[in-house]
């Protein structure tokens, strides 16, 4: 299994209270799945994204990621490996504007021991994947909502990570970027067997999933397989 | 290289705001330095003073002179070297505006013992021929527009009537610590025209100045001087040149006081408008050093980034207010006239200036970087800039 939660739990406390966000959650994701998450706002799907990509720590449970027990590492144990084993993808792309498309995707490059020259092809390797080539020295400003998404792609993938997590990828854009993004995520799962975990409220991007995981209250509902998901009605 | 990178271009993300910060701390360092210079040149006295001088004066007070005849007894005590006087004569030129300090002056043994007053041989020669002949500092001439050979007219105002006197010569500092706004007469000339009109003020003198052999034996000679007149009509208080010049310097020290603690005042007051800039820069980035650390960034990577955008505005704005200082400080001297004989931004003001510029920078970047460093990424993630 590349992803196994068991009895996982998390609660915050608020104002003296304690307010659980997911419990008893128990899943499985195999290497290369391509997993939806959804459910309404405030189910949780956010928070077990954010658990999965190490970016958050249970309260209570077990989970291994390829293995390894990510809840039982120290911050920066944990900060490495995310570096490794995740790639982030995020609603609002979160390039950094100061930075152009070249600069942006190779900046998880400067926490490898790459030199400067490899870093460079990298980065031209991974732009060219999401179609951006012609795109490198743009700023983040000066690229549409689909194209910034797809450097965001690039950066997610460029150090090879076992994991991709995508946070409502296609949340904020137009329904043929959205389609896009959506296409381009599922060559990555099918040509480089990247694991996505995915949070989304579109169904037309849960249909590109090969799971569907509904969560309401903290609590999972189910976990159907995309054809079964695709024959019933939304959830959100 | 990439993190410098990073840092420039979110140093100059907000153009405006940038900018109106580095112009903060440019007048900010400015002032700072001004007020620092105008501190020095309050003790410049104090600071050129000469280790080998002593001063002798009354006793009771400074305004009471001394017997003349005191010049042999004093010169004859084992470790001095030579004697010369001094008398301040407190004369106006033209108006109370055009201050500056006049001393008559036994002619053949004070420039000896003021090597650092410069005076070009023949200039010297013609003074000592010239009975009611003076020397003037080069900024003092400068200031007036005096030449060799003009008459100055003064009025006096400890010793009545109008004095003039003919310039023979103009002296140079001999390094930049030196006061060029003295003038100097003869002593001579002062006594024998007391003797019409303030008949107890003749062959006395302000002030003795003692030039000893051996500067560790000050204090032994000082102590000499003044038991060989104990218990006489005028007893007398004899002190390092320094101590004599600090003297002065102590009845301002409460304005000394206040323009340090304005100095320093201007700086905290920057300090917070920085500080205020870098939290507000740092909040609206919180998504940016979220993302960083989502993507495996340490902490430190994020406090380093906001640490060396806040120094690299800082040390910006002070290097500007460093390299503006000098000439500000020129035109405030030329302004100011002779009130600030010595007025020289020091190597060690300009050291404070920018000491002052990377205490700002680091200081600004303490809390919003503890707090960006510290932010949980899935709330960072969330804030919107």
């Amino acid at each position: 299994m590349m992803i196994e939660a068991r009895n996982l739990s998390k609660s915050y406390r608020r104002g003296g209270q304690v307010v659980p966000v997911l419990s008893a959650i128990d899943l499985d994701i195999g290497a290369g799945e391509f997993v939806a998450l959804m459910g309404p706002s405030g189910s949780g799907k956010s928070t077990l994204l954010n658990l999965i990509a190490g970016i958050d720590k249970p309260s209570a449970g077990v989970l291994r990621v390829n293995g390894l027990d990510i809840a039982s590492l120290g911050e920066a144990q944990l900060a490495d490996w995310r570096a490794r084993a995740v790639g982030f993808i995020f609603q609002f792309y979160n390039l950094l504007p100061v930075l152009t498309a070249f600069e942006n995707v190779e900046l998880p490059l400067l926490l490898t021991r790459l030199t400067r020259r490899e870093r460079r092809e990298h980065a031209e390797t991974a732009l060219a994947m999401v179609g951006l080539s012609d795109r490198m020295k743009h700023y983040p400003s000066e690229l549409s909502g689909g194209q910034q998404q797809r450097v965001a792609i690039a950066r997610a993938i460029i150090t090879d990570p076992e994991i991709l997590v995508a946070d409502e990828p296609t949340g904020d854009l137009d329904r043929v970027s959205a389609a896009e993004v959506l296409d381009l995520l599922e060559r990555l799962n099918a040509q480089m067997g990247k694991t996505i975990v995915m949070v989304t409220h579109d169904q037309r991007a849960a249909e590109a999933a090969h799971r569907l995981i509904h969560l309401d209250k903290g609590v999972l509902i189910n976990g159907r397989h995309a054809e079964a998901a695709h024959d019933a009605p939304a959830s959100s | 290289m990439y993190f410098l990178k990073l840092i420039g271009r979110n140093s100059l993300r907000h153009k405006l705001r940038t900018a109106l910060t580095t112009l903060g701390i440019v007048i900010a360092v400015l002032a700072f330095g001004l007020l620092q210079t105008v501190v020095d040149a309050w003790y410049a006295g104090a600071n050129a003073a000469s280790a080998t001088r002593l001063v002798t004066r009354n006793a009771i007070s400074l305004v009471f002179p001394l017997p003349i005849t005191y010049r042999d007894r004093i010169r004859q005590i084992a470790g001095v070297r030579s004697v010369s006087q001094a008398n301040w004569f407190g004369g106006v030129y033209i108006s109370e505006r055009n201050f500056f300090p006049q001393f008559a002056v036994d002619a053949a043994t004070y420039f000896d013992m003021y090597p650092e007053l410069v005076i070009p041989p023949d200039q010297l020669q013609a003074f000592l021929r010239d009975r009611k002949g003076c020397i003037v500092g080069r900024k003092l001439a400068q200031t007036y527009g005096w030449r060799v050979g003009d008459v100055v007219p003064l009025r006096g105002t400890i010793h009545p009537g109008t004095w003039e006197f003919v310039i023979r010569g103009i002296y140079q500092g001999r390094d930049t610590s030196t006061d060029e706004v003295q003038f100097f007469f003869h002593w001579q000339y002062l006594n024998e025209s007391l003797r019409r009109s303030q008949s107890q003020l003749v062959d006395t003198t302000g002030i003795f100045l003692i030039d000893v052999d051996d500067p560790e034996r000050t204090a032994e000679i000082a102590r000499a001087v003044d038991a060989t007149f104990r218990n006489s009509l005028a007893e007398t208080l004899t002190e390092t040149e320094k101590a004599f010049q600090l003297g002065f310097v102590s009845m301002t020290e409460a304005i000394v006081v206040a323009i340090r603690l304005v100095s320093f005042l201007v700086i905290v007051i920057i300090l917070a408008v920085m500080a205020n800039t870098m939290a507000m820069s740092a909040r609206e980035r919180l998504a940016e050093y979220a993302t960083l650390k989502a993507i495996g960034f340490a902490p430190g990577f994020v406090r380093r980034l906001i640490l060396g955008e806040s120094i690299a505005i800082s040390l910006a704005g002070s290097a500007l207010g460093c390299a503006l200082t000098f000439p500000v400080a020129h035109l405030f001297v030329s302004r100011m006239g002779t009130l600030f004989p010595v007025f020289q931004v020091s190597a060690q003001t300009v050291a404070l200036q920018i000491a002052a510029g990377l205490l700002i920078g680091v200081i600004a970047a303490v809390a919003p970087g503890i707090r960006a460093g510290r932010v949980r990424i899935a709330e960072g993630l969330r804030a919107v800039g």
